[in-house]
């Protein structure tokens, strides 16, 4: 006579459960004739079988089944209260080869982790979830579940639950299956032998889909809690299959299996010419930078302020001034008003260079050069023009000469009026980058520098409007079209 | 193609080139103002090396992701502000108890509640004190610039995994708005996964993750672990910038922006021949002690700057053992402080003499 | 001449595993099953196998909760 096991402990499973304090090693910490358990075993089963638990991940939820890494011989994760989904995603999308089993209840899936749940099976996330729906909370003693039952009497629902006040139960596999992403959704019941023979071809169905890497694969299980719904375990079947089937009925919500090609996700690549080419610029013509200027302006923070109307490129002049101060190899900073300030009307920001480190990236006093586009911006901005600053200013808006305090300057330029008759109001703002070019070549720049304002200006330009070659050939028009218009005016 | 590492960025964008340089594997995250270039750039740049960004349903979802691929192994961040990292928090405990690295960055912004965008820095008391439920701290480092944020999410990554960390790089709306050139650092290479991970590439399948301790004994020696972790931390891990501090009557302190402002401020003082210096925390948690401790022989007072209703003042006096006295400058709702506030207040002090 | 041997399986319900909580006894499709008086370590009345006529369905041992309080046996005859 030879004796084989037919019927056993799943290896799925520790031999004994050594992280489960206490004396008992051998059993699971769940209640007699608790659904969880019996699920467990269909999982451990199938995990063994499949010979998939080097590469298995199993979700510890909060619940009962909060010590599912007691007993699950495969790596095991703890998660916060309905975040499972959320982890797993993590799991999966950093981890693509690795299989991930999502295990919540109904509090954890359906209550707090709702959201979580339903987003990760909208994106298709690849990884299996057994959902325990036993119509009450276990763990924490008897209270209400989304999926409890009109009329059912809990420790927070002592009167039943009713519609009119706490909604009707949760119909998650109905909700789920309507989705286009999940791949398969089924819902089985622990009940009777037969039951539970279908339960354990859906939950080895949902890790197949997992292990072919097709995608999200979902099995809510109908499962006894006798302590909490106070049952006697047959009783609790019943309850299962005369009640709880009614209202959640079995079977298979949605199965696209045969159609779905596997998830591919792409492979991280590490490699340093992929990451600089990726991150660092291209120079297209080599390296032409850290060039210096010597002219003496540069020798300590020269503070620029920009004002104008959103829309009037306020804050890309400013970014084509800081382009520009980098390419000779300054120090520089821009700091520009964000948010709904910026796309309600007024927009500003502050430019600064400097051949030493910079200090406050802030210019609201002490302003060197202030330029503003429109009359707002000039009544706002002017009182932080320093002792020796200079204005300029749009002339085709701003009608009445400014009145600066002695040692300032304030030059105009109509540059909205140069830009229009140029062929695109847009342009406005580099005919003001050349008109402070021409400004800074009579009054502030060395020849050496002066002869380089147009080629770095063109360099910034380029760069500030990277791919736009239309925009880049017609700004740098612009700029220089400013730069004479200012020259012949000084 | 010749290639240049010298690049224009916001503190916002810096902050991506910088942790992906270092290796960074995975972004989640959730749009906010004034954080959301952070989740722009990482969308553009993670894809085009093959590595995951993805964009989460809430900020409690992109911790927990953040949590997933952290136990896989995988250097992994998330960015947000104030709002949104409160919301984080719940994770943040988690990852901080199964000491899984990851890197946090929050670009501050007006609060309390629902606030406004403009920058603050009132989330200081939250991150520095470790933010969620529970006794547990991160490392919180403090870039005032494009280039710092760039070169800190490096750092970060780094003391991260050493220390099996969150860490945190809080800055506020300024530093992540303002652009500056950044000088790119050379490319890490990959950092493969820590024996701990749950990585069947690398690890065996015993590796478990969890925070649950039913047993109050057991739970107290995980505190206790811990803490020793954050005394070694505290003991070697403190950062500063000094600046004309060693012979200053008036040391100025601030971090992010404010930094910066002090900076001015000081050379202003200077100029005037008031002695002032400045202290830059580089580190929030662990706070510079030391670096305050030095100086406590020759200063009349320390200032802090501070855009808030006063919350880094309090680690200046528990550093300084309240030998010396501490005033504040600060502003709040978003408003942000004058080098000429700073000024007026360290002039005032000098002309009272104190 | 070839001759159908036939199979025969063998309940094992281990007593010190079993909380007692009958779903095996309701399972089984022959009645085999069924909690005693005598007490385990847990203190808990436990299952029974009656010792003979298990078909080794398997009804009891996916029907019990518990990881290995439950193990069939299928015996064949030596050749």
């Amino acid at each position: 006579m030879a004796e084989v096991v037919k019927f056993g402990r799943p290896k799925g499973f520790f031999e004994t459960f050594e992280r489960r304090p206490g004396s008992i090693k051998k059993n699971m910490s769940y209640c007699p004739g608790c659904g969880h358990g019996v699920l467990h075993k269909l999982i451990a089963e199938a995990m063994a079988d499949f010979g998939i638990q080097d590469k298995t991940t199993f979700i510890s939820p909060v619940g009962c089944s909060v010590f599912a890494y007691y007993y699950f011989d495969c790596f095991g994760l703890q998660v916060p209260h309905g975040r499972s989904a959320a982890a797993a995603t993590g799991l999966t999308r950093a981890n693509p080869d690795s299989i991930v089993i999502g295990y919540q209840g109904d509090g954890d899936l359906a209550a707090i982790g709702f959201n979580a749940f339903m987003q990760a099976a909208n994106r298709g996330e690849n990884y299996c979830v057994f959902f325990v729906n036993n119509a009450i909370y276990g763990m924490t003693g008897g209270q209400m579940a989304p999926t409890s039952l009109l009329g059912q009497k809990t420790a927070t629902s002592p009167y039943g639950r009713n519609a009119l006040t706490e909604g009707y139960p949760l119909k998650i596999s109905e909700m789920v299956s309507q989705l286009e992403s999940p791949v398969y959704v089924e819902r089985v019941a622990l009940t009777t032998p037969a039951n539970i023979m279908k339960a354990r071809k859906a939950v080895r169905k949902a890790i197949q889909i997992n292990m072919e890497k097709k995608g999200f694969a979902f099995v809510e299980v109908l499962s006894g809690c006798p302590v909490n719904l106070k049952m006697k375990p047959a009783d609790m079947d019943k309850f299962i299959d005369e009640n709880m089937t009614k209202y959640f009925p079995l079977g298979v919500y949605k199965d696209v299996t045969a159609e779905r090609e596997p998830v591919v996700r792409p492979v991280p690549t590490f490699e340093k010419a992929d990451v600089e080419k990726a991150l660092y610029r291209e120079l297209p013509g080599g390296d032409q930078e850290h060039e210096s200027c010597d002219s003496e302006i540069f020798n300590r923070e020269l503070r620029i302020k920009i004002g104008g109307f959103g829309g009037q490129g306020v804050l890309s002049l400013g970014l084509i001034m800081a382009a520009m101060g980098k390419y000779r190899n300054l120090n520089v900073s821009w700091l520009p008003s964000y948010g709904p300030e910026m796309r309600g009307g007024t927009a500003n920001c502050a430019v600064i260079v400097n051949k030493g480190p910079i200090g406050s990236p802030i210019v609201d006093s002490n302003c060197d050069l202030l330029v503003v586009l429109n009359r707002p911006s000039l009544d706002k901005y002017l009182p932080e023009l320093g002792e020796n600053g200079v204005l300029m200013y749009d002339s085709s808006t701003i009608k009445e000469v400014p009145a600066v305090k002695p040692g300032q300057k304030a030059i105009a330029l109509n540059t909205g009026d140069i830009a229009e008759e140029f062929g695109n109001l847009k342009c406005a703002n580099a005919v003001m980058l050349g008109a402070i070019g021409a400004m800074l070549t009579k009054h502030y720049l060395t020849p050496a520098d002066a002869a380089k304002f147009q080629e770095t200006a063109e360099a910034a330009i380029a760069e500030c409007f990277a791919g736009k070659d239309k925009i880049v050939k017609m700004n740098i028009e612009a700029c220089k079209l400013g730069f004479d218009k200012m020259q012949a005016a000084l | 193609m010749e290639y240049s590492n010298k690049l224009l960025l916001k503190g916002n964008e810096a902050v991506v080139y910088g942790a992906l340089l270092a290796g960074c594997d995975c972004f989640f995250g959730y749009p906010i103002t004034p954080a959301s270039e952070i989740a722009q750039t990482a969308a553009e740049k993670f894809p085009l090396l093959g590595r995951t960004f993805l964009q989460a349903e809430c900020e409690t979802a992109s911790i927990n992701m953040v949590m997933g691929a952290a136990a896989a192994g995988r250097r992994v961040m998330t960015a947000s502000s104030g709002l949104g990292i409160s919301l984080k928090q719940e994770g943040v405990s988690y990852i901080a108890t199964m000491e899984l690295p990851c890197v946090i960055i929050d670009v501050m912004r007006g609060g309390p509640g629902l606030g406004n965008i403009a920058p603050e820095q009132s989330d200081y008391n939250q991150i520095t004190k470790g933010g969620g439920h529970g006794g547990y701290k991160v490392i919180v480092l403090a870039p005032g610039s494009a280039q710092e944020m760039c070169d800190f999410a490096a750092l970060a990554f780094d003391l991260a995994d050493k220390y099996r960390t969150p860490v945190y790089i809080l800055t506020d709306g300024v530093v992540g708005q303002m652009l500056e050139s950044v000088t790119l650092p050379a490319v890490s290479p990959r950092r493969e996964s820590p024996e701990w991970a749950l990585d069947f590439k690398v690890n065996p399948r015993t590796n478990y993750l969890t925070s649950i301790y039913m047993e109050a004994a057991d739970l107290e020696q995980v505190n206790i672990h811990l803490n020793e972790k954050y005394a070694l931390i505290e003991e070697k891990e403190q950062r500063a910038e000094e600046y004309l501090a060693d012979d200053a009557d008036y040391i100025l302190a601030g971090f992010g922006i404010c930094g910066r402002v002090i900076r001015t401020a000081a050379e202003r003082l200077r100029a005037e021949g008031i002695r002032a210096g400045i202290i830059r925390p580089l580190t929030l948690f662990p706070f510079p002690e030391k670096a305050f401790r030095k100086h406590m022989g020759h200063v009349k007072s320390f200032v802090s700057v501070e855009m808030n209703n006063g919350q880094m003042i309090n680690d200046i006096k528990l550093a300084t053992d309240c030998s010396r006295p501490v005033s504040l400058v600060n502003r709040m709702g978003g408003n942000l402080i004058t080098v000429d506030d700073v000024v007026r207040h360290v002039r005032q002090l000098a002309q009272g003499g104190k | 001449m070839s001759q159908t041997v036939k199979k025969t399986f063998r309940c094992h319900p281990e007593p010190d595993e079993c909380k007692g909580c009958g779903r095996c006894v309701s399972a089984c499709p022959k009645k085999l099953l069924k909690l005693g008086s005598a007490l385990n370590i847990m203190g808990v009345p436990y299952a029974e196998y009656s010792g003979e006529g298990c078909v080794g369905c398997g009804a009891c041992f996916y029907t019990c909760p518990e990881p290995g309080a439950i193990t069939i046996y299928e015996i064949t005859p030596e050749a």
